[in-house]
């Protein structure tokens, strides 16, 4: 394989797991946060930079971690365990070093990383690398996290939309939210496909 | 919250409540990623609520046995390695003994770890309650989440593959395929589309409706209630103050 089609085929990569098998709309990972923060444009773009952060970061970690450690040792089966522990001190020490570089970043951002420990995103993405390559494991990092952090703004504007619209008073606030949601992924099945 | 003290009744409550008034998953909206993901086959969501309802009892009982040993200072990584510890178990047992069930749910049996009706019971509840008021409690939340998820998932079963299937996941289960919306390939009334996420999030979001509809129902009977109850109090003082001024 030459390096442009390498190129090509990691950009593919990322292209499928963001929008063709995004995470929330079709793989259903993080939809506790998905459906939790997106009331507001600006808290949804908070939380989900800072998914793109940690799954990127854990995903760099955690494979290396599982093949040159655990599987030698004969211990994959600890493999939930040990993911769990790097995420939660990652998110600690993120949140650590972010405090004392950008303070700014830090009052937009630190709210959510806690947050972020429970979020079933990461450890679904990280659990997944496990059959994968390196090469593969951080397209599919890079892709599932940007298409959450798409799928969450996009999903919070047209809350934000739907909260002025005077619906039947059941079906107000979530209920139309999560048909909001189906529209979406009715919307993404429409790619299924694209990229073989 | 129930107290150390609790009273029968309030076992009872701690059993009953999370069964329907405070369900976790129609009404305080937790575990919604593996109730969207592993609901488009009856048998897959009633293994999927067996293998929750062990990780929840194990780990609730144990935090409230050792609720007194963990420092404050830890406990939410304490109680995390605790549910991890439970949730390898049932993998490999459900790997070992129904391996359908264990490829079917795939990573969502790892996401239980992170599950927040697991971490959320620990916090709210494990931590501060008796040993059997938790396996209660434990034992209320995880029949509440199996209910949830058969309702989701025997709508979904049936609009999506016109079928019920039994027998695919269980093996002790002989294999046995009910029609219900399809009686052969060109009498097939079922509708593809809710075996796919979107139809999850419409089947979910059309609960989310009933339920808001029922919530609603009920308080306006209650105010009704209300406002006759007042209606009669002032016709009755009405009444007594006529029957004053008369004398």
């Amino acid at each position: 394989m030459t390096a442009t089609s390498v190129f090509t085929a990691f950009l593919l990569a990322i292209l499928s797991s963001m929008l063709i098998n995004n995470v929330v709309l079709s793989r259903f990972y993080g939809i506790c946060s998905f459906l939790g923060v997106s009331n507001k444009v600006k808290s949804s773009v908070g939380m989900g930079l800072a998914v793109v952060f940690v799954i990127i970061l854990a995903a760099l970690v955690s494979w290396p971690i599982y093949n040159y450690i655990l599987v030698p040792a004969g211990l994959a089966f600890l493999d939930t365990i040990v993911y769990i522990l790097v995420i939660a001190s990652l998110v600690q020490l993120v949140g650590l070093v972010i405090k004392k570089y950008s303070p700014a970043l830090y009052k937009s951002l630190g709210i959510y990383l806690p947050l972020i420990t429970t979020n079933c995103a990461v450890l679904g993405v990280v659990q997944e690398n496990n059959n994968y390559t390196f090469g593969n494991s951080m397209a599919n990092a890079i892709g599932t996290s940007v298409g959450y952090l798409i799928m969450i703004v996009l999903f919070s504007t047209i809350r934000d939309r739907l909260s002025g619209y005077d619906a039947q008073k059941s079906w107000k606030g979530l209920p139309l939210a999560l048909i909001t949601a189906a529209l979406m992924a009715m919307a993404i099945m429409g790619l299924s496909g694209m990229v073989a | 919250m129930a107290t150390q003290t609790s009273t029968r009744g309030q076992h009872k409550q701690n059993f009953l409540n999370p069964i329907w008034k405070a369900n976790p998953l129609f009404v305080l909206l937790l575990g919604t990623c593996p109730a969207l993901a592993v609901t488009t086959s009856i048998e897959q969501a009633i293994g999927m609520g067996i293998l929750f309802t062990i990780v929840l009892v194990g780990s609730s009982v144990l935090i409230s046995l050792l609720r007194k040993i963990i420092p404050e200072e830890v406990e939410t990584p304490a109680y995390i390695i605790i549910i991890a510890t439970f949730v390898t178990i049932v993998k490999m047992l459900s790997e070992a003994f129904v391996p359908a069930l264990y490829e079917g749910l795939g990573v969502f049996l790892s996401l239980l770890v992170v599950n927040c009706i697991v971490l959320g019971r620990a916090e709210a509840f494990a931590k501060s309650n008796g040993v059997y008021d938790s396996f209660l409690d434990a034992l209320g939340n995880s029949l509440g989440y199996l209910i949830a998820l058969l309702i989701i998932s025997v709508v979904r079963e049936i609009l999506g593959t016109g079928v019920i299937t039994l027998g695919a996941v269980f093996p002790f289960i002989p294999k046995t395929v009910i029609p219900v919306l399809k009686y052969s390939s060109s009498l097939d009334f079922s509708i593809p589309l809710f075996a796919r996420p979107a139809g999850g999030f419409i089947v979910y979001g059309v609960v989310e409706a009933c339920i808001a509809a029922h919530t609603w129902h009920q308080k306006d009977k209650e105010m009704a209630a209300k406002r006759a109850a007042a209606q009669a109090a002032a016709a009755a003082r009405a009444k007594a103050q006529v029957a004053g001024e008369a004398k």
